[in-house]
C-alpha cells in the first residue's frame, strides 16, 4: 500500500464506521457492536503491555473495573466511613467529571502496580497482576458501604455534555467509536516514539537496552500507567452506557477475552486488538444468528480461536501484511 | 594522557568464589586498551561489575571523576560508557534501522507527554534521529540492509550491527567483549580497520578479544587478567614477552622447557 493510500483508506474506513446507526436499524446489532468498542478499547490498552512492553497483565480487567466504579460512584455521589469518626461525603459529580476521575483512579492504580510489580518481571507480574484483579473485586463484593456490593451500583446517570444526553445507542455508538479512536491514535503515537521504541527494546532485549541508556522501570511504568488509564476510560465508557455496575465487571473471563483479541489480531500491531476484537466480539452474535445449537456456539468459537493460533501464531495482522512491507 | 576509566581494588564474589580479586586498572582518554587473559579469567565480569550488571563487593569504578558505585546501568550509560555484548546481542525482532534508532535513545529530548499529545516537535526530532541512524549505519557499512529484520543479518553484519547499536548512544568509553569472536580472517582485518575509524572519532576503547593478532595490532597497551588478578599492563611488545603472561596461557611446564 502506498503512503498516500493510507490516509485515504483510513478516512473510508472511519466513514464506514461512522455511517453504521444509520442505516442498521436492528438496535440488539447497534448493543452489541458498542459492548464490542468497549472491549477493543480495552484490548488496545492491554495490547501495549502486552504487544509492545511484552509484559503479560492476567488482571489487565482490574482496571476497566475500577474505571467503571469510580467513575459510577463519582457521579452518583458517596458517602463512606473511613474511620469510626471521619465519614467522607462525595456529591453527585457531572459524568464527564466522574469519567475523568475513572481514568484517573484506573491510572493511578496502574502506577501503584507498575511500581511493586515490575521490580520483578515476567511470570511475576503475572500472578502480580492476578492477584491484584482478585483483591480488587473482594473488596467490590465486600465494601458495601461504597459499592453496594453484590446489590451493584444501579441509576448510574449517562453521559452529558454540550446540553446532549448520550441515552440512546447511536449517541452512545458514537460516543465509543470517538474514544476507541483517539485511543488508537495515542497508541500509534507512543508507538512510533522514542517511548515505545524504549518499550520493545525492554520486551526484546533487556540487558542491551539498558546499555544504550533506556530505564527500565520507567518504561514499563509508563506503559502501565498509559494502558490502565486507557482500560479505565473503557470502564467508565461501560459504567455510563450499561448504567449498572456489580462485581462481576472484575471476573477472569473478560481478561481472558481481551487476551484472546489481542493475541489473535497480532500483539505489537496497532491493528491487532482492532480486528480481534471485531471478530471474536462478534462472533458470539453471528453463532447465534447462524442458529447453530447454544452448547455447540463455545465449542464453535473454542475451535476457531486454537485453529487461528495454531495456524497464524503471530496473529492474523501479521499474516496478512507479510510479504507486502 | 589522564585516565578516563580508573578501576580501584575491585573485588567481586559469586558466592563463595571470588571471580575478581582486587583489581586495579586503569583507561586512559584516546587509547585502544585491550584486557586479555585465557578463559574464566574474569573479563566479562570485569566487564559486568565496571557497567552496573554485577554488584562489586568491594572496590571502586571512576568514570571521568565519577564513582559508579550504586549506579543504574541506564545512567552509566548516559555519562558516556556504553559495553557491548560477549554473545551477539540485537533486538532481533526489529529492522536493523529500528535497532540504531533503539541506541539514539539519549540523544532524544521528547517526553513522554509531549508524544501522547503530538507536539510538532517529536516529528522533527522523529526525522532528524533517523537520518542519525542512517549515517550510523552508513559508518558501520549495512546501510544497505537497514530494512532488515536483525535477527535475519548473517552473523558478522550481526556483531557490526551491534557497535552500531553502541555507536548509536555516543559513548566516551565504548568497552567491547569480544567483536570478532566468530568472525573470518578477512571480516576480523575489516573490523580493525573501522576501530581505527572509531579511534579517530576520539572514542576511547576497551576491548576484550581473543584474537591475538588483532589485540597486538590494534592496542596501544595491554592488560592481562589471570585468576582475577591482573598480571601484567604494558605495551602488546612487553606483553608478549612477558613470562607471567606466557605461563598464564601455555602454563608452567611450558616456561620451565623454554626457560
Amino acid at each position: 500500500m502506498s503512503e498516500r493510500a493510507k490516509p485515504i483508506l483510513a478516512a473510508t474506513w472511519v466513514g464506514f464506521l461512522l455511517s453504521i446507526p444509520f442505516w442498521l436499524d436492528n438496535p440488539y446489532l447497534l448493543h452489541v457492536l458498542i459492548v464490542t468498542g468497549i472491549f477493543i478499547i480495552a484490548a488496545m490498552s492491554l495490547n501495549l503491555l502486552l504487544g509492545y512492553a511484552g509484559q503479560l497483565s492476567l488482571g489487565h480487567v482490574a482496571f476497566f473495573g475500577i474505571g467503571a466504579y469510580a467513575s459510577a460512584l463519582v457521579s452518583l455521589g458517596f458517602k463512606v466511613t473511613l474511620f469510626p469518626d471521619w465519614v467522607l461525603v462525595v456529591e453527585a459529580k457531572p459524568v464527564w467529571l466522574a469519567m475523568l476521575a475513572g481514568m484517573l483512579a484506573a491510572g493511578a492504580s496502574g502506577w501503584f502496580i507498575g511500581r511493586i510489580a515490575f521490580k520483578v518481571r515476567g511470570a511475576y507480574f503475572v500472578i502480580v497482576s492476578i492477584s491484584f484483579v482478585e483483591v480488587v473485586r473482594l473488596v467490590a463484593v465486600n465494601w458495601v458501604e461504597l459499592t453496594q456490593g453484590p446489590m451493584a451500583l444501579n441509576n448510574i446517570p449517562p453521559l452529558e455534555a454540550w446540553g446532549f444526553t448520550f441515552l440512546r445507542k447511536p449517541a452512545n455508538y458514537w460516543l465509543v467509536l470517538g474514544v476507541a479512536i483517539a485511543s488508537y491514535v495515542l497508541i500509534r503515537r507512543l508507538v512510533y516514539s522514542r517511548a515505545g521504541r524504549a518499550m520493545v527494546a525492554l520486551a526484546e532485549n533487556e540487558p542491551l537496552a539498558t546499555s544504550v541508556g533506556i530505564d527500565v522501570t520507567r518504561y514499563l511504568v509508563l506503559a502501565a500507567v498509559v494502558s490502565a488509564t486507557m482500560a479505565g476510560a473503557a470502564g467508565a465508557l461501560y459504567a455510563h452506557y450499561v448504567r449498572i455496575v456489580d462485581p462481576d465487571v472484575f471476573l477472569f473471563i473478560y481478561t481472558v477475552t481481551m487476551v484472546i483479541m489481542v493475541i489473535t489480531g497480532g500483539k505489537g500491531t496497532l491493528a491487532g486488538p482492532v480486528v480481534g476484537g471485531l471478530i471474536f466480539g462478534l462472533l458470539p452474535e453471528g453463532l447465534r444468528a447462524a442458529a447453530i445449537a447454544p452448547e455447540a456456539q463455545w465449542i464453535v468459537y473454542g475451535v476457531l480461536m486454537v485453529l487461528v493460533v495454531y495456524f497464524l501464531p503471530q496473529g492474523i495482522v501479521p499474516a496478512l501484511t507479510k510479504g507486502r512491507g | 594522557m589522564s585516565p578516563i576509566l580508573r578501576v580501584e581494588n575491585l573485588l567481586v564474589r559469586f558466592g563463595g568464589l571470588a571471580a575478581i580479586t582486587d583489581m586495579s586498572m586503569e583507561v586512559r582518554e584516546g587509547e585502544v586498551l585491550s584486557l586479555i587473559g585465557p578463559n574464566g579469567a574474569g573479563k566479562t565480569t570485569a566487564f559486568n561489575a565496571i557497567t552496573g550488571y554485577l554488584a562489586a563487593a568491594k572496590g571502586d569504578v571512576i568514570f571521568l571523576g565519577k564513582n559508579l558505585g550504586g549506579i543504574k546501568t541506564s545512567e552509566i550509560a548516559a555519562l558516556g560508557l556504553v559495553r557491548t555484548f560477549q554473545k551477539t546481542s540485537v533486538f532481533g525482532g526489529r529492522s536493523a534501522l529500528d535497532n540504531v534508532l533503539i541506541g539514539l535513545h539519549l540523544r532524544a529530548r521528547q517526553t513522554p507527554l509531549a508524544i501522547l499529545l503530538g507536539f510538532p516537535y517529536v516529528a522533527r526530532e522523529e526525522k532528524h534521529l533517523e537520518s542519525e541512524a542512517e549515517q550510523v549505519l552508513r559508518f558501520v557499512g549495512l546501510e544497505r540492509r537497514k530494512d532488515e529484520l536483525a535477527s535475519a543479518l548473517p552473523y558478522g553484519d550481526q556483531r557490526l550491527l551491534e557497535v552500531a547499536i553502541a555507536l548509536a548512544a555516543k559513548p566516551k568509553l565504548l568497552m567491547l567483549d569480544e567483536p570478532v569472536s566468530g568472525m573470518n580472517p578477512s571480516e576480523t582485518a575489516s573490523f580493525m580497520a573501522k576501530l581505527a575509524e572509531i579511534r579517530a572519532l576520539g572514542i576511547t576503547v576497551l576491548l576484550v578479544e581473543h584474537d591475538m593478532k588483532m589485540v597486538m595490532g590494534v592496542s596501544d597497551r595491554v592488560v592481562c587478567l589471570s585468576q582475577g588478578r591482573i598480571i601484567a599492563d604494558g605495551t602488546p611488545a612487553q606483553i608478549q614477552r612477558d613470562p607471567e603472561v606466557i605461563k598464564a596461557y601455555l602454563g608452567e611446564r611450558y616456561r620451565r622447557a623454554v626457560g
